[in-house]
């Protein structure tokens, strides 16, 4: 598996470790600027100044995890072994609901797709946080306002017979998007305690369920 | 004076008007209509963002702080007091502070050394409200507007300017916060979309770059205010789930850096109208 990287990759996964571990002062490869990559110590010393202002809750966020930084620094295409890596990671963070059912409330549901709200400096602290799923995905197709940076998700539960499995891995992927698809662009909602585990499910519901505006 | 104000009162109603009617058709109509719109106000006499520039252009002669001169022999790159081509070749380095700047930080810097003008006051204005302008946007609208027409030339021949421009990259795609977003998250692809705004791909160079950085300064109809690159960062972690960012961090500037080397050779139509 590590032999198959592509070279790009290689050289990559062998440059970051070794400038994040022993904190090099050589400089990695040059880019086509002449520009050296800097190391993340760099970054983040430039990370903590940009937010000296910050502090309480807001000092924690300018933290990252494992997975947001080893991401960061492979641009979001890890070589197989780190991506292996994020993957097995990822996917012991999720949390399937304690009392088995996968699917809430479908109307529920789609406020949270289409609220963008929560989370922000200009809200409320006590803001309804939203998934804004709308934001980058087609769903119900009576929506015209919806994003194209992820893919369609319209009649999502339909073309899939309505399965349980396929509602069961939906709900791990809103939960840890992560744990299938290593630095996918798409939020980890379950992970952050950014929305609740109901939330989730009304979201898994407006996909799923048979009465949902997507699956019409 | 007035006539222009009431002018760009009128026309700044329309725009809003039409991007509501706008909305309500299908996505590629509000599109059309906003570019229709766009083209429309495309008039130095109709965009509300020139009376900044007139408001920036009485600031830069103004005399005034501890030291009661005008900012007039502010250097911004190019000379004390050339103003022409000044925004087109920034962020750059500034040997006489020893740090790469954009154009608010230079200005910072002219007001503190030269002036000797509070700073602190200036940066409890450092975005506009409907009841208080901000300097720092009309100083920025007029000396932008004495770059437009010109083309972006950020040549990168200072060391500090390359490593900026590194770090800048480095954040553009450092992910973090509640929703592991980065600049990268909706700015790295071709011809996305959030909901039914384009994104433009900001991570090569090329006519996306050049059309965004080429339209800041702007008046964004939605706020009613003339807004900077500055503003727009600090919008764009705001909706990353970030803190509001230090204005003129070296941070910020260093992704200007990046974006404006992306946006090399491409021209300035500034100030633009924007949603």
């Amino acid at each position: 598996m590590f032999l198959r990287s592509n070279a790009n990759g290689l050289r990559r996964a062998l440059a970051w470790p070794i400038v994040a571990a022993l904190c090099a002062t050589a400089p990695a490869a040059a880019d086509d600027t002449g520009a050296s990559r800097p190391d993340a110590a760099t970054v983040e010393r430039y990370v903590r100044d940009m937010w000296s202002g910050a502090d309480g809750e807001w000092r924690k966020r300018l933290q990252q995890d494992e997975t947001q930084a080893v991401c960061s620094q492979f641009r979001n295409a890890p070589p197989e072994d780190v991506a292996a890596a994020i993957m097995a990671r990822e996917a012991s963070t999720v949390v399937y609901p304690a009392d088995g059912t996968l699917l809430g409330d479908w109307q529920e549901g789609e406020k949270i797709a289409q609220n963008g709200r929560g989370g922000q400096f200009s809200d409320a602290p006590d803001a309804a946080r939203g998934g804004n799923c709308y934001a980058c995905h087609q769903m119900a197709k009576t929506e015209v306002s919806y994003g194209t940076l992820g893919p369609s998700l319209s009649e999502y539960g339909k073309l899939r017979e309505f399965s349980l499995d396929a509602a069961k891995q939906a709900y791990a992927k809103v939960y840890n998007s992560q744990a299938s698809l290593p630095c996918s662009m798409m939020p980890r909602f379950g992970v952050h305690g950014f929305l609740s585990e109901k939330q989730i499910k009304d979201v898994i519901a407006y996909l799923f369920d048979v009465e949902s505006p997507v699956n019409k | 004076m007035h006539q222009r104000i009431l002018l760009s009162a009128i026309i700044a109603a329309v725009l809003l008007l039409g991007s509501v009617t706008g909305a309500l058709r299908a996505a590629d109509d509000a599109e059309e209509e906003i570019k229709r719109y766009r083209e429309m106000i495309d008039d130095p006499m109709a965009n509300p963002a020139f009376l900044n520039v007139d408001r920036g252009e009485s600031l830069w002669a103004l005399a005034r702080g501890q030291k009661n001169v005008s900012l007039e022999t502010c250097d911004l790159g190019k000379g004390p007091g050339v103003l022409e081509g000044a925004y087109a070749e920034l962020p750059r380095y500034f040997a006489d502070a020893g740090q790469v700047m954009d154009l608010e930080q230079r200005l910072l810097w002219c007001m503190e050394r030269i002036q000797g003008l509070d700073t602190k006051e200036i940066l409890s204005r450092k975005f506009g409200t409907p009841g208080t302008a901000s300097d720092l946007e009309d100083l920025v609208a007029f000396i932008a507007n004495k770059s437009s027409g010109m083309t972006f030339h950020i040549p990168l021949d200072d060391p500090q300017e390359r490593e900026a421009y590194a770090i800048g990259e480095a954040l553009f795609y450092r992910r973090g916060s509640l929703l592991d977003f980065s600049c990268a998250t909706c700015h790295s692809a071709d011809g996305a979309r959030i909901r039914t705004t384009q994104l433009p791909n900001l991570t090569k160079p090329g006519p996306d770059a050049r059309a965004t950085m080429g339209s800041w300064p702007t008046y964004r109809v939605s706020q009613s205010q003339t807004r900077t690159m500055q503003n727009r960062l600090w919008d764009c972690y705001r909706q990353m789930r970030m803190p509001p960012p230090e204005f003129g961090s070296e941070g910020l500037t260093a992704l200007m850096i990046y974006l404006a080397k992306q946006a090399d050779g491409g021209t300035l139509n500034v100030p633009s109208i924007k949603r």
